[in-house]
């Protein structure tokens, strides 16, 4: 008995200090942002946070289709460039794999600056065609330039995941498949994608999540029309309006967005590896 | 069709390094410009050196660093070692879902629920709206910096023996001798792995610093302010110069893996 209680006065000290931090500054802040959804300046409840939000279904709306879209096109390069590079002699893996992460170690703001300086009106690619008489092409400042940023910066996000699960696939699988009468094509299809699902999930949620939330890469790279619910949300907090219960609704919107598509996702891949699979 | 994925590889390489070539050439650049190479010069590297504000920035961020990723380390190891010894199922998986709860939500929502948390407190408790600085920014940094800490160690722990340690009590040791003695050396590569991560994702914040930081300016929060105008090529020097460290460091680490990867081989045939 006395040994008993000793394990859990033990195992409350071990937990107690993560415990109190996880709620104070994990759970805690998530209430506090609903709190602030809700009320008004002066702590009174209110529902009007929530209806100004229908002024901004558009943004809303167009986070969602532009981060949909570079999720699909970072997943349609990661896909083909792991399987090429599963096919390389391990030494030339690792370097292929190296040159894939080495971006990630430099700082988003940075990139999408030096991404901008190539594409922009009088930018290093637009110098160089009217240099040799082509005319300048509107690479920024439009839809295209905003996806295309997202893509750049978050493709590594994708390659990872998916060469990880993929480089692990023994050889001898693929030769069975092939004995057993599979083609090149039905050998990727009911071999090779089954078994890469999972590093396929993981990749589109790491793609997704900040794609959705982004603020500098719309603010820098799209025109005037192409802010998105991140953009939103940093204006309200640090433009001169300091409208944090907007900002706490539309933090609100995000939260419920990345919840949904996790719910979506999960469900997915049950279906298709029978089990669940995050990061 | 080999020579087509060669073709597509390099592509993607092109497109991923193009931004980093502009970066390191015009990091040379005699004028302050990004986009029109005047000369080469060193000016901008020099100048690194001697700009006293941006010697202020950095030692801040290695100072919010270095704190952040010891203090998340230490409390991540406590907190893996209590999952670890968790009894109840229920509730490890209930703490395991917390721990991934910074993971999965997009940075800007960890950022701005931390900063409404301290500004909720401030304005309600202390009648300060304005207490967003050094305290909250490192309370912020040690929050996004524990899963990864706790994710690094709790598969040592897990991959640890467990009849090793009932040995050493059996022998004579209390729990906490048994932990130091046969539980820590084999988790000190996952401690290690963690604070290195801890570490370099607390030097590349941006947004979660940005919504908490207040006055505290560090290098991803100034360079925020710096690329909203047209840029200094002095942020383009310093990045160089991380992009080259960086680039070294990951080259050695790889080269010993494929030597020591060929040895292993050449033992087996």
């Amino acid at each position: 008995m006395k040994n008993k209680n000793k394990t859990s006065v033990g195992s409350l000290f071990l937990n107690a200090p993560y415990f109190i931090w996880a709620a104070l500054f994990i759970i805690i802040p998530l209430a506090v942002v609903l709190f602030y959804a809700f009320t008004d300046g002066n702590g009174q409840f209110t529902l009007s946070n929530i209806t100004t939000l229908r002024d901004y279904w558009r943004p809303i709306l167009r986070s969602l289709w532009y981060s949909v879209a570079a999720t699909a096109i970072c997943l349609l390069i990661a896909y083909p460039f792991s399987y090429v590079v599963c096919r390389m002699r391990p030494a030339s893996q690792k370097i292929a794999n190296m040159f894939v992460t080495l971006p990630m170690w430099i700082n988003l703001l940075i990139k999408t600056y030096c991404l901008s300086s190539l594409m922009d009106g009088n930018g290093l690619i637009n110098q160089a065609l009217v240099a040799i008489g082509f005319g300048r092409l509107p690479l920024m400042n439009n839809t295209g330039a905003v996806i295309f940023g997202m893509v750049y910066n978050y493709l590594p996000y994708m390659i990872l995941p998916i060469y990880n699960v993929m480089s692990k696939i023994e050889p001898s699988l693929l030769e069975a498949a092939s004995d057993l009468g599979c083609s090149s094509v039905s050998r990727v299809r009911r071999v090779i994608l089954p078994l890469t699902g999972p590093g396929i999930v993981s990749g589109i949620i790491m793609v997704f999540v900040p794609s959705v939330s982004t603020f500098y890469i719309s603010a820098k790279m799209g025109g005037t029309g192409d802010f998105m619910i991140g953009d939103l949300i940093e204006g309200q907090i640090h433009s001169q309006n300091n409208n944090l219960p907007v900002a706490a609704a539309l933090s609100a919107v995000l939260m419920a967005i990345i919840l949904v598509s996790m719910l979506i996702l999960n469900r997915f891949s049950k279906n298709e590896e029978g089990g669940s699979v995050l990061i | 069709m080999k020579k087509l994925g060669k073709v597509f590889l390099g592509i993607v390489y092109a497109v991923l390094y193009a931004p980093l070539v502009v970066m390191v050439l015009f990091s040379f650049n005699s004028a302050k410009s990004t986009t029109t190479f005047k000369g080469f010069s060193f000016r901008w590297y020099l100048n690194l050196f001697t700009d006293r504000s941006m010697r202020g920035i950095l030692l801040n961020t290695l100072l919010i660093s270095v704190c952040a990723a010891i203090l998340a380390t230490v409390l991540g190891v406590i907190a893996a070692y209590g999952i670890y010894k968790m009894r109840s199922k229920k509730l490890r998986s209930a703490v395991n879902t917390i721990t991934n709860i910074p993971l999965i939500n997009p940075d800007i929502i960890t950022g701005v629920s931390l900063m409404l948390l301290f500004t909720f407190f401030g304005t309600w408790f202390l009648h300060n709206s304005a207490i967003l600085g050094f305290g909250t920014l490192l309370i912020a940094h040690i929050t996004f910096n524990l899963p990864y800490v706790i994710l690094n160690v709790l598969p040592r722990l897990y991959a640890s023996d467990v009849s090793l340690y009932e040995a050493a009590m059996d022998l004579g040791c209390t729990k906490t001798k048994a932990f130091w003695k046969i539980v820590f050396p084999g988790i000190v590569p996952g401690i290690v792995s963690g604070f290195i991560m801890a570490f370099t994702l607390s030097l590349d914040d941006f947004i979660i610093s940005y919504y908490t930081n207040g006055h505290f300016n560090i290098l991803a929060t100034s360079l925020y302010t710096a690329v909203k105008k047209p840029l200094s090529p002095e942020y383009y020097a310093l990045y160089s110069l991380i992009f080259l460290t960086i680039m070294l460091l990951l080259t050695a680490v790889n080269v010993l893996e494929i030597r020591s990867d060929k040895k292993k081989t050449t033992v087996k045939k």
